[in-house]
Formats: structure tokens, C-alpha cells, sequence
């Protein structure tokens, strides 16, 4: 079993294929967002090639989103990458929890691979690892089909308009987020994870209310990690109690 | 600092978005090339990547629209009875449209 263990960061054609057909279905609601974007967009006063590059290049849905309100015939270029930052910051966490496998691979191929991570499939992909199978996979696979969904939904929006002028109506909104939270509590479940998720949730909430915008993901998951490491610490478990005692 | 618009100029602010999000893509993983996994590193790791999505979702659930939050509810509770995760979804967004329908 340590065999299977130790190769779960192995990356071949067959498991990024597998991680493009796993990420599809939920790609078509990104491309619909994709839509949503471009046509919001073109009512911002952007060119169509602009909302396209845009797209194609920065690939952040909830930013690029974000950086409309401050589109103009003048460009506030610091509050803008501020803001794609605060938004984005939270990349900075999900490749630190990558890394325990990424640093397996080669340089080239360690941050070619994190040039599409997402909420997606940067979840979906520390899913499968919990399930003790290889998730870069899915992290690459299923990041190059929400990319493509990304740039054709965009470009849909930007050329046709209306496809879907009121996604909200149908709840495609939701979709993402639900999706986030089944996979949530599709993990095991313990007192030591309860502690966690509440002292993020706390701290996401109070940073959403009282600290500068779109800075909630980031100081949540902070909170929750340092929250994870106490418990854990005092929760003996056989696997702390085993391994803790030869480390010290 | 602002600066007009032209085609140049956008040309330039997308290209520096596009490395701003790239610098956080990457930076996660640069930085931890510099520490260390020692089991009580391992165990920060494993307990942040569920709260990135906790802390990501809780300002939806708590100060959403009431669709967001039926949608959020109706998955949370289809997740934890019946355990199958696209049903769980279907239901939250169908909960959201149905809201918002009527």
C-alpha cells in the first residue's frame, strides 16, 4: 500500500484525460458564466478582442468580474491589480497545499500545472488525493476544460449577446458554489474538521464585515489552518500519537 | 495612478492582470519550496485546504440573497442524507430557480 501511496503525484496523458471528461460537466456552467461575463463586458465599454485577451490570459472569473466596475476611459491601474489580487490571493493557499505532490515533479512541469488551477479543480483534485488516488490528473485535466469553457463561453457572450441573458433566473449562479460545499462534506468528517470549518467560517465572516474587500478567503483559511494544526495536535489520534512520539 | 486608456495601454493593464494571477498561482508553490513538510506543516496544509472553501463559502451562506442560501441549505442537507454529491447540487440550484421563479 505504501507503493500505491507514494505515486499519487504521477501525471500521464490517460490521467489528464480523465481529469478533462471529470471537470466537463461542470465546465458547461462556466462557459454560461463565460457568457455572462463577456456580454457584462461589452457593457462595460470593452473592445471585443480586449474581453477576449482578457479571458484567455488572467482565465479568473471572479476578478475579471470585479475589475468591471472600475473600467473607464481611465484606468486605476494599482486599484485594479489590488483588486485581482485580494480576489486571487487565495491561488497562494491552494498551491501551498498542492505542493506535498508537486514537489515531486520537475520544475517545468510543477508550475506549468498550476497555470490553471481553479476553485474546481484545484477541489476536485485534493479530493482524489484524500481518496488515496492521483489528483494532478484532474488538476491539470480538468483545468485546460474549465479554461476552454472559460474562453468559449467568453466569446459567446461577446458575439451573440444575450445566450443566456439572465443566468441568475436559472440558478446557474449557484451552480459553483454548490458544487464547492458538496464537496465540502463529501470529505471525512470529524471533531478535529468541525473545530476547523467553524473557526474559518468565524474568521471568513468577520474579515467579510469588518477588514478591506475580498480579503475573507484568505484570513478564513489562515484561521482555519492554524485552528487544524492545534487540534489535530491534541486530538490523539493513532497516526499523530504514532508519528508524533519519533519526531520529537 | 491612473492612466487613459488607449489601445496600448489596455493591451498593458491586461498583461499585468495576467501576471498578477499568475504571481499567485505560482507563489504558493515557490514559497513552500523553502519549508520544510514536517508532519505539523502537513497538518496546516490538510486542515486549510478544507477551510479555503469553508471561508470561501460562508459570506454566501450567511449574507447571500435568500436564493444563494436555499441553494447552499438544500445541498448541505441532500449532501449529508444521501451522500451523492450531483444530486446534491441539482437540488440546491433547482431550490435557487424555484425561488426565484415564484
Amino acid at each position: 500500500m505504501a507503493v500505491v501511496g507514494s505515486e499519487l503525484y504521477r501525471l500521464n496523458k490517460l490521467l489528464v484525460w480523465q481529469g478533462f471528461k471529470q471537470l466537463a460537466p461542470i465546465g458547461m456552467f462556466v462557459a454560461a458564466f463565460g457568457a455572462a461575463f463577456g456580454l457584462a463586458a461589452t457593457q462595460a465599454g470593452l473592445a471585443d478582442s480586449t474581453t477576449l485577451t482578457m479571458s484567455m490570459l488572467v482565465f479568473t472569473g471572479t476578478a475579471q468580474f470585479a475589475i468591471l466596475d472600475l473600467w473607464g476611459p481611465e484606468l486605476p491601474l494599482f486599484t485594479i491589480l489590488l483588486t485581482v489580487f485580494a480576489i486571487n490571493s487565495r491561488h497562494l493557499l491552494m498551491g501551498a497545499t498542492l505542493y506535498p505532490w508537486l514537489r515531486h515533479l520537475p520544475p517545468a512541469q510543477r508550475y506549468g500545472v498550476m497555470l490553471v488551477v481553479s476553485d474546481a479543480n484545484w477541489a476536485m483534485a485534493m479530493q482524489t488525493f484524500n481518496r488515496k488516488e492521483p489528483g494532478l490528473g484532474v488538476l491539470l485535466g480538468g483545468g485546460i476544460a474549465l479554461w476552454l469553457y472559460w474562453v468559449l463561453g467568453t466569446w459567446l457572450g461577446v458575439y451573440f449577446g444575450n445566450v443566456i441573458s439572465n443566468p441568475k433566473a436559472f440558478g446557474i449562479d449557484m451552480v459553483m458554489a454548490c458544487f464547492l460545499l458538496a464537496l465540502v462534506l463529501d470529505t471525512q468528517k470529524s471533531l478535529s474538521t468541525f473545530i476547523t470549518w467553524v473557526v474559518a467560517a468565524t474568521a471568513s465572516l468577520l474579515a467579510y464585515w469588518y477588514l478591506p474587500e475580498n480579503s475573507h478567503v484568505i484570513v478564513g483559511a489562515l484561521a482555519g489552518g492554524i485552528a487544524g494544526t492545534m487540534v489535530i495536535d491534541k486530538t490523539p489520534t493513532e497516526e499523530s500519537l504514532g508519528e508524533e512520539k519519533n519526531e520529537h | 495612478m491612473s492612466i487613459e486608456a488607449t489601445t496600448l495601454s489596455i493591451l498593458g493593464v491586461i498583461i499585468a492582470m495576467a501576471l498578477v494571477t499568475l504571481a499567485t498561482r505560482w507563489g504558493g508553490v515557490y514559497a513552500m519550496s523553502f519549508v520544510p513538510i514536517r508532519p505539523r506543516v502537513q497538518r496546516f496544509i490538510q486542515a486549510m485546504s478544507g477551510s479555503v472553501l469553508v471561508a470561501l463559502l460562508a459570506p454566501m451562506a450567511v449574507a447571500g440573497d435568500t436564493a444563494a442560501r436555499l441553494a447552499l441549505l438544500t445541498t448541505a442537507g441532500v449532501m449529508l442524507v444521501f451522500k451523492k454529491p450531483l444530486l446534491a447540487i441539482a437540488c440546491g440550484v433547482v431550490a435557487a430557480a424555484l425561488f426565484r421563479y415564484f
